[in-house]
């Protein structure tokens, strides 16, 4: 169907399509429903990978044993999205399908070094989800696919979560970072440029000994934040610099 | 009659119309439709200044009927204060969102797509209130000799603040329902409007100009409103001539209703405001001179600017005795959709702006906050900068002490030096009812009729979430000797109540609760012994009708701005604890407490609900809510971006009521429903500035409080300095 008859829109939870709708910036009149396809929703361990399937709520995430013990940083980002009530029904899939810089989820999985699954009519295509963003709100689903899961090795090293919303809940971040700090640490930031930032330059460098000084000036290369109504570009130059620090640091608040 | 009934007043009995909205009965607006209802949208400017060229309306015209300046019966006024502001624009454009035309359609999708163009010729916009070449109002009050104050100060401290626009938000968004034929008196060519809105007659009065009918044939009808906060002062009168226009033109019932974005971009905000302070102190901490220049952003119309500006400068130089006041404001446009109402109506600014300055004083002097405020706060005898000697009622010293003890202050205060959390506190005053002779000109009235069991209570005094119908009834049955659930209260209709006057300024509890206890009181007289069935049995219906009558004494001189402004004022005092996030410059409010003097809680549980939700719009006044402006149009007209306080950004409260009895108020009230919002922004600043942030603006948001990080340690300097003068 997504191949014969034109491109439809893949819907789950809805909490991002129904703002798009309200504003009236919604172009696009047919429509794929995900939302009662369970086995899209399961949460395992499958060859030794955590396997997140991409309609897995929000709650979801929250509640599952398996992601609080392999991917605690998935859970506290997830805890941090919208309230109880968008929580229920956005879905991790949504989230990155959605594509929004400012998605919370995006830098765990950036940094968490995740695969995306794809599949379409013909064939199941694995995407390392650096390179599942090509550009502000694109990705390389092509209109015939859906993002079925999510694959996580297991990660080695302090996993860090901060988001930095505009209030304490329900809040969009304006600037949200994941950092597994370890002997090989791996730095993923969102909301601070078109896409999500894995900070791969200074992760290198911080793995060869560099100070947290060094870092930070590394980091501030790597990313391009902009001013808009919710913050500014230099406020996320320094927060995104602060972080870095706080979430290395060997006790995080 | 007997007095057995429980008395009511100080008791928190059930609020009338609580089943209904816990339940989902109670019926709002958009819940309410009519037979051949018709929709309509208000296609609005998208500039900011200029003129409107041409109109074309694009595509299928079939089902559509497009309603303009032509067909405008009365005049093309939205009657406030000045005439100023069009009910739908000519030919020129002041604001972005300004209303042009009208489209109706009876399908609200066909009505959504209808595509509608507005060729213009654009002129430059002005953006700065203190640039502008119109001034809505200018206010000046003088009190002693200026020269002579300063002579006498050991220290001159100066200082400029700002406060920023700041949106109601209340949880239903403005809308009204138009219906034609169905007047009071049931003649044809009259209309009735419904509607969320504060004030029946504010909208009746508009719609007999401009549609030019007698008063007989408007009527206005107020629905279960979910919240107003000024915000549905003014602004009902223009929508409610929108559905009117298009009701009378097509004949059929017309549906206005915004959604939120409509709701954000067009219709009325907190003025911003530039005050500026130049204060004369001794070296001891006592006030010789004060000096304050201030100027209201009025946004593109004059709206209710002159009345916001006038209680501005009123409470400008805080709840603080000096011999020597210098006060000189204005309100000026500038081409941003009109400013107007908003719960405090103009004290929040010029208090946050007093506020600061006295932490800064006190800094300045070496002593601590509380002491300088213990030196100079009003006490009873004193008077107030324009004159009015207050009484026993006055409760500046007693709420400060209350706060200062409960929240241990001093020892909170040496605690938390040095560290990223700070504790600040800030004391203030409200006037409750109109300013100066603002009610002996309303001259509200109130009725009461007595029914089988008790009585019903008609006013024009809308219910809008804050306990209205409640606290009324508990006022009346207390006085008339039955109990509460014997008095009933009717829909504010303006066919049916007379004009009790608008639910605004703290007014609805000390001034119509007080006609109304008048009222009650002869009605008791009159039953002498009877039951209300049996005076109705023996001498047929029986309404008592009173009007606002002036306490002896009170005196005010409006050419001059001396007198007594209000009949009373109530007192508060907030202490709030903050913590700054190091690394995210984010201010998080963590202890909050505040004392208010009201005079008599009619309803312990509904005042402290006034004050907490005060208290949170304050802290999100003072913390998060901003809106931004770009290019004279609101750029984040949603609750997504529009910030305001979630629960998790509010602190637990601690709210002390403390009551000094105002002797013309029902049972000793005074007004509570704005003051709550004077104190929390000037409280965060000063713990800010405790915690070694030195802000002169609000909100406090972590953008602004990353610059004034980044000067802390090197010289403390505004901002935005000033090009002429050096604000130390």
């Amino acid at each position: 169907m997504l191949r014969d008859e034109g491109p439809l829109v893949p819907m789950a939870g809805c909490t991002d399509l129904y703002v798009a709708l309200n504003f009236g910036t919604l172009t696009e009149t047919r429509f794929l429903d995900l939302w009662r396809l369970d086995a899209l929703r399961t949460i395992a361990i499958r060859e030794g990978a955590l396997s997140i399937g991409a309609l897995a709520t929000h709650t979801d995430l929250i509640r599952s044993p398996l992601v609080r013990r392999r991917l605690p940083m998935l859970a506290a980002a997830a805890s941090e999205i919208g309230g109880v009530q968008i929580q229920n029904r956005g879905t991790l899939g949504g989230n990155v399908a959605n594509a929004s810089p400012a998605g919370d989820t995006l830098p765990v999985l950036a940094a968490a070094d995740a695969t995306v699954v794809l599949r379409g009519a013909g064939a199941t295509r694995r995407v390392p989800f650096s390179s599942f963003y090509t550009g502000y709100r694109r990705t390389v689903r092509r209109p015939d696919e859906l993002i079925v899961s999510f694959e996580i090795a297991p990660i080695r090293g302090r996993q860090r979560f901060r988001k930095v919303g505009t209030r304490a809940a329900q809040a969009i971040s304006k600037v949200v970072m994941a950092v597994i700090a370890g002997e090989t640490p791996r730095i993923a930031v969102g909301s601070v440029a078109p896409t999500v930032v894995r900070a791969r330059r200074t992760e290198a460098a911080l793995a060869a000994g560099a100070s947290v000084a060094e870092a930070q000036r590394l980091l501030l290369d790597e990313i391009a934040p902009i001013d808009d109504i919710r913050s500014t570009a230099e406020y996320r130059r320094r927060v995104t610099a602060n972080l870095l620090a706080r979430l290395l640091a060997p006790r995080s608040a | 009659m007997s007095s057995r009934a429980r008395k009511a007043v100080g008791r928190n009995v059930l609020r009338k119309e609580g089943h209904d909205k816990v339940t989902g009965a109670a019926r709002y607006i958009d819940d309410l439709t009519f037979p051949g209802l018709l929709h309509a949208r208000t296609i609005r400017s998208t500039i900011p200044a200029g003129e409107i060229v041409k109109v074309r309306f694009k595509g299928d015209r079939a089902g559509f009927t497009l309603v303009d300046h032509h067909d405008i019966p009365g005049r093309n006024i939205v009657a406030l204060i000045d005439e100023d502001q069009p009910c739908l624009a000519e030919r020129k454009i002041r604001h972005v969102a300004e209303p042009i035309l009208l489209l109706v359609h009876e399908d609200r999708e066909k009505l959504r797509a209808a595509d509608v163009q507005i060729e213009y010729r654009p002129s430059t916009p002005n953006y700065d209130p203190e640039r502008s070449a119109i001034t809505f109002k200018k206010i000046a009050i003088d009190k002693g000799d200026l020269d002579a104050g300063f002579a006498a100060a050991d220290v001159i401290v100066e200082g400029e603040y700002r406060t920023g626009l700041q949106e109601q938000l209340y949880i239903e968004t403005n809308g009204v329902i138009a219906v034609p034929g169905s007047s009071v008196a049931g003649a044809a060519g009259g209309i009735t409007v419904y509607g969320s809105m504060q004030c029946p007659y504010y909208v009746h009065r508009a719609l007999v100009i401009l549609l030019g009918l007698p008063a007989g044939k408007v009527r206005v009808i107020q629905t279960e409103t979910g919240g107003g906060f000024g915000g549905k002062e003014e602004y009902p009168s223009m929508m409610a001539g929108h559905a009117a226009l298009a009701a009378l033109k097509t004949g059929r019932p017309v549906k206005l209703v915004y959604d939120r974005v409509e709701d954000m971009l067009a219709t009325t905000k907190r003025h911003p405001s530039i005050v500026r302070h130049r204060t004369g102190v001794t070296r001891d901490g006592r006030l010789t001179a004060i000096d304050i220049d201030a100027v209201l952003d009025g946004g593109a119309y004059a709206t209710l600017s002159a009345v916001v500006l006038s209680r501005g400068m009123i409470h400008a130089a805080g709840p603080y005795r000096c011999d020597h006041i210098r006060i000189r404001g204005r309100a000026t446009m500038t081409n941003t959709p009109p400013n107007g109402a908003f719960r405090g109506f103009g004290a929040p600014q010029t208090q946050f702006a007093a506020e600061v300055h006295m932490d800064r004083i006190a800094e300045r002097l070496g002593l601590d906050p509380v002491r300088v405020r213990e030196i100079n706060a009003l006490r009873p005898g004193d008077t107030t900068a324009t004159g009015q000697r207050l009484g026993k009622d006055s409760s500046a010293l007693q709420v400060l002490r209350e706060a200062v003890t409960r929240t241990g202050f001093r020892k909170r205060r040496r605690a938390l030096a040095g560290t990223n959390r700070g504790i600040g506190l800030s004391l203030f005053f409200h006037g409750s009812g109109f300013t100066g002779a603002g009610e002996v000109k309303l001259a509200a009235k109130a009725s009461l009729a007595l029914t089988h069991k008790g009585a019903r209570i008609h006013v024009a005094s809308t219910e809008i979430g804050q306990g209205t119908r409640t606290m009324l009834a508990q006022i009346v049955a207390d006085a008339l000797g039955v109990r509460y659930d014997d008095v009933d209260v009717n829909a504010a209709d303006t066919g049916e109540v007379p004009d009790s006057g608008p639910t605004v300024a703290s007014r609805t509890c000390m001034i119509v609760g007080r006609i109304l206890e008048r009222c009650a009181e002869e009605m008791r007289a009159r039953l002498g012994r009877l039951t209300p069935r049996q005076y109705l049995r023996a001498f047929g219906p029986l309404v008592i009708t009173k009007q606002y009558e002036r306490p002896a004494g009170m005196v005010w001189d409006d050419t001059v701005y001396k007198g007594d402004a209000y009949g009373s004022y109530g007192w508060g005092c907030d202490v709030v604890e903050v913590e700054v996030d190091r690394d995210t410059y984010e201010v998080r409010p963590t202890a909050f407490t505040t004392v208010h003097e009201i005079g008599k809680a009619i309803h312990p549980m509904l005042a402290v609900g006034q004050i907490e939700g005060g208290s949170a719009q304050g802290l999100g006044y003072a913390i998060l809510e901003d809106v931004v402006m770009r290019d004279g149009r609101m750029a984040n007209a949603t609750l997504t971006n529009y910030i305001i306080p979630t629960s998790l950004d509010t602190p637990p409260m601690q709210v002390v009521l403390l009551e000094n009895p105002y002797p013309h108020g029902p049972s000793g009230a005074k007004g509570v429903g704005e003051m709550p919002i004077d104190g929390p922004a000037p409280a965060v600043i000063n713990a800010l500035r405790h915690a070694g942030f030195d802000l002169r603006e609000i909100p406090a948001t972590p953008e602004r409080v990353m610059l004034t990080s980044s000067v802390e340690s090197t010289q403390r300097t505004p901002r935005t300095p000033r090009k002429s003068q050096a604000w130390v």
